[in-house]
């Protein structure tokens, strides 16, 4: 396989994952918005820092208001990170790497941009929100459907799925560091159950309502959220979880072209660090100082596995 | 009068299209246009569209498709295969002489002058021996037509011909739209093309080459008007899709960037032109090649399809000496007629053409596309005069033919079936042992009334065609 073509798929994939997650982080914000109006400047303003483009909101906009923050993160094409912005670089890199798709993901991609391009083309409606972003959600989910039941389990299947992961990985990471300090006990609410509304924002961030509670029978403390989310072997948006299907895919390349790489070496590290840890030690040592750490190392990681196969160079 | 292709003087149906109307008689003009439109979500959700340079969003347009098909013969085809077969034959001919001992030129038969001093000449390809003797891998045949039996060839294009991946998506769609049609009617399949360009570059491959060919597609890239059929073509025939950035010479050979290192590339299909393909030995600032790729051509490391140089067999100034350059190469009369040409660089040539501008179509001889061409009759009076004066400026840079009364098949207008100009471009590959021409072709229409421009970049769609078997 061509370098260009790896690097085309491991980002096309990222890409997609990535449209899905800001949709949800919106769809979050909406949610907590409409339940609280109080505090909806600061939710709006957490959710553009998740989405990691505080920087850029804030030298184009002085305030949060959910109108723009709403635009900003899908629509604006002034923002690289908008879901109008990352569909057509999905779609733009799904184009180079035509010949390593099969015929049932071009489409959906190309279709899904086509579809989000309508959608996208004018400023949503509050009313149309919901919609909009179940749209979203569903395109990426479409292609990635297309993608498991008619792709090759070869490279090709390994660098959607090292794509695909690091982002989600990234995305989890970002979803808890940015709300740290709602989950770290203190002095007021230790033994309290946590804010309704804040704990289900995090959880539906990362789609991951619905099991937690099927978990853990409606039972929310900070550990048990930060346990689920970080340490969860089954929760595919856990960072365990993602860290272990990055290992898998590095060890199947490893197989298949007969030469292991640094990549795998650096994925399997993480993942042991991670699984003899314990949520308890990571509140200990610090939340926020854990999540920093583990955001630096994934972003390494994918540097290194861009070398190992000649995405670029 | 032009001559309609479907339906005789009365109205009745031509003989190739008899099952094909019959079968339209009961279609009422809604559920037709309803199939129009599901085609064009069709070609839109596939993504066949080509880019605009000039729009604000570099945006992405369809082709306009229209869906009544353009029928031909077993008969008819028969003949024009024959004819194009003799073309190709000595087009490849003819470039083998120029590049080498130019007998064409000791006999007199093609001047001089018209080689040395043309710029499409390529003085590096001289004594280049290109792998399996063969320079024009992939050709395409412009047809036209005015009559039942006169078919006229319109120009050669054997550089980097494109429109194939239309006459693929085309037929698709028909029988995506009208499974029924093939079934009652025997046509001719078109869908082993990328199969058969696959083996038929195979047969080319170099000395160098080994193994079983590697065979890549050099793109300009993404923003290039054609790249969805780049991409296409490599799809279909499994093989890589490169941009000159993945390619660098490695020991002896042009090696492609792979996630496991450097990997030789046996034949390159480049849809890349001469000037761009070697910053080293062509145009310096061209991005889109590979540094020393030619210096590998030619120690025989890598075929390159179609071979560099090329472009001196389609040259328009050359074009009306074909029916001799065919006589010469293959001892026999031209099957395909050419249109007359008048050459404007001769002087009696230039004085009829400036007498008769309002009648006649004049082309740049270097240009393409159907840009900076004058069509005679549908031009103003203050556009010929312009032309008169640039045509007076550099005569040597024109030629001119008669305005041809191109033949019709019906589109669907708004106001229903209508007929309106096409023409034919059959694609041709060439091996060392063989030549493979897919029966049919791209048909292009203009799909405005009365507009003899086919040109997709001026407006003009394409239909499927058909060839009938017997």
């Amino acid at each position: 396989m061509l370098g260009k073509t790896a690097n085309g798929l491991y980002w096309m994939f990222r890409q997609l994952e990535r449209s899905e997650n800001t949709a949800r982080l919106v769809e979050a914000g909406f949610r907590m918005a409409l339940t609280r109006q109080a505090s909806g400047q600061n939710e709006w303003a957490s959710i553009v820092r998740t989405a990691g483009c505080d920087d850029l909101y804030r030298s184009l906009h002085d305030e949060y208001g959910a109108d723009r923050v709403i635009d900003f993160l899908l629509r604006d094409s002034a923002n690289p990170a908008s879901v109008c912005s990352v569909f057509q670089q999905a779609r733009n890199n799904a184009r180079m790497v035509r010949p390593a798709l099969t015929r049932e993901v071009w489409e959906s991609t190309n279709e899904g941009w086509l579809c989000l391009k309508d959608l996208l083309a004018k400023p949503v409606k509050q009313s149309e929100l919901p919609n909009v972003l179940a749209t979203i959600r569903q395109r990426s989910a479409m292609v990635r459907g297309a993608w498991h039941g008619t792709a090759l389990r070869n490279d090709i299947y390994s660098f959607a799925r090292l794509g695909t992961r690091m982002e989600r990985a990234d995305n989890t990471a970002r979803i808890l560091d940015v709300k740290y300090y709602i989950l770290l006990p203190t002095a007021a609410s230790v033994g309290s159950s946590l804010d309704n509304v804040q704990w289900e924002s995090i959880l539906r961030s990362a789609s991951a309502a619905r099991a937690f509670n099927w978990l853990h029978g409606g039972e929310t403390t900070p550990l048990k959220i930060a346990d689920f989310l970080i340490f969860h072997n089954q929760m595919p948006r856990s960072l365990v979880y993602c860290c272990a299907d990055n290992v898998r895919a590095l060890e199947e390349l490893a197989v298949l072209y007969g030469e292991r790489q640094p990549s795998a070496d650096q994925a399997q590290g993480m993942l042991n660090e991670l699984t003899e840890q314990s949520v308890e030690g990571v509140f200990k040592s610090g939340l926020h100082e854990f999540l920093s750490d583990f955001l630096t190392r994934n972003n390494a990681l994918g540097v290194q596995i861009e070398t190992d196969y000649r995405f670029n160079a | 009068m032009f001559f309609n292709e479907m339906q005789d003087e009365n109205g009745d149906a031509r003989e190739p299209y008899e099952n094909y109307c019959k079968w339209l008689k009961d279609k009422d003009l809604s559920s037709l246009r309803k199939k129009s439109r599901e085609a064009d979500a069709f070609f839109r959700r596939t993504g066949i569209t080509f880019n605009v340079y000039s729009e604000a969003d570099a945006d992405e347009r369809l082709i306009p498709f229209d869906q009544v098909p353009r029928i031909i013969s077993a008969r008819e085809w028969s003949r024009l295969s024959k004819g194009i077969e003799q073309r190709v034959r000595a087009l490849n001919a003819f470039l083998h002489d120029i590049y080498h001992g130019q007998e064409i030129i000791k006999a007199g038969r093609v001047p001089e002058s018209l080689i040395a001093d043309n710029a499409a000449l390529l003085p590096k390809m001289m004594g280049v021996e290109p792998p399996g003797g063969v320079y024009t891998h992939i050709v395409g045949v412009d047809l036209v037509r005015t009559g039942k039996d006169e078919f006229y060839v319109l120009e050669d294009n054997a550089r980097t011909p494109s429109g194939v991946s239309y006459m693929l998506e085309n037929r698709e769609t028909m029988l995506h739209m009208y499974p029924e049609l093939f079934s009652g009617i025997n046509v001719a399949s078109v869908s082993d093309y990328p199969l058969n360009l696959r083996r038929s570059l195979s047969r080319c491959a170099p000395d160098a080459c080994t193994d079983k060919p590697v065979i890549a597609v050099l793109t300009p890239g993404l923003h290039n008007s054609a790249f969805y059929e780049h991409a296409f073509l490599a799809e279909q025939m499994g093989a890589e899709l490169v941009e000159g950035h993945d390619l660098r010479v490695v020991d002896g050979r042009v090696a492609m960037r792979t996630t496991l290192g450097y990997t030789p590339i046996d034949v390159l299909y480049r849809r890349v032109d001469d000037e761009y393909l070697d910053p080293l030995n062509f145009n310096p600032e061209s991005m889109l090649g590979v540094p020393g790729i030619f210096d590998i051509y030619r120690a025989g490391g890598i075929t390159i399809a179609n071979a560099p140089g090329t472009g001196i067999s389609d040259d328009k100034a050359l074009y009306s000496y074909m029916p001799d350059i065919v006589e010469f190469y293959t001892g026999q009369s031209a099957i395909l007629e050419n249109v007359p040409t008048w050459r404007c660089c001769e002087a009696d040539a230039l004085a009829h053409v400036l007498e008769n501008l309002e009648e006649l179509v004049v082309k740049e001889v270097h240009g393409s596309g159907g840009y900076g061409m004058l069509v005679g009759p549908a031009a103003s009076k203050k556009e010929i005069a312009a032309f008169r004066e640039k045509l007076k400026a550099n005569p040597a840079g024109y030629i001119a033919q008669p305005t041809l009364a191109l033949s019709t098949v019906p589109v669907l207008a708004r106001s229903g079936l209508a007929p309106r100009h096409v023409d034919l471009r059959p694609f041709v590959l060439v091996s060392p042992d063989r030549i493979d021409i897919t029966p049919g072709g791209l048909t292009r229409v203009a799909m405005k009334e009365g507009s003899l421009v086919v040109n997709s970049s001026q407006g003009g769609g394409t239909k499927d065609t058909w060839v009938l078997e017997d």
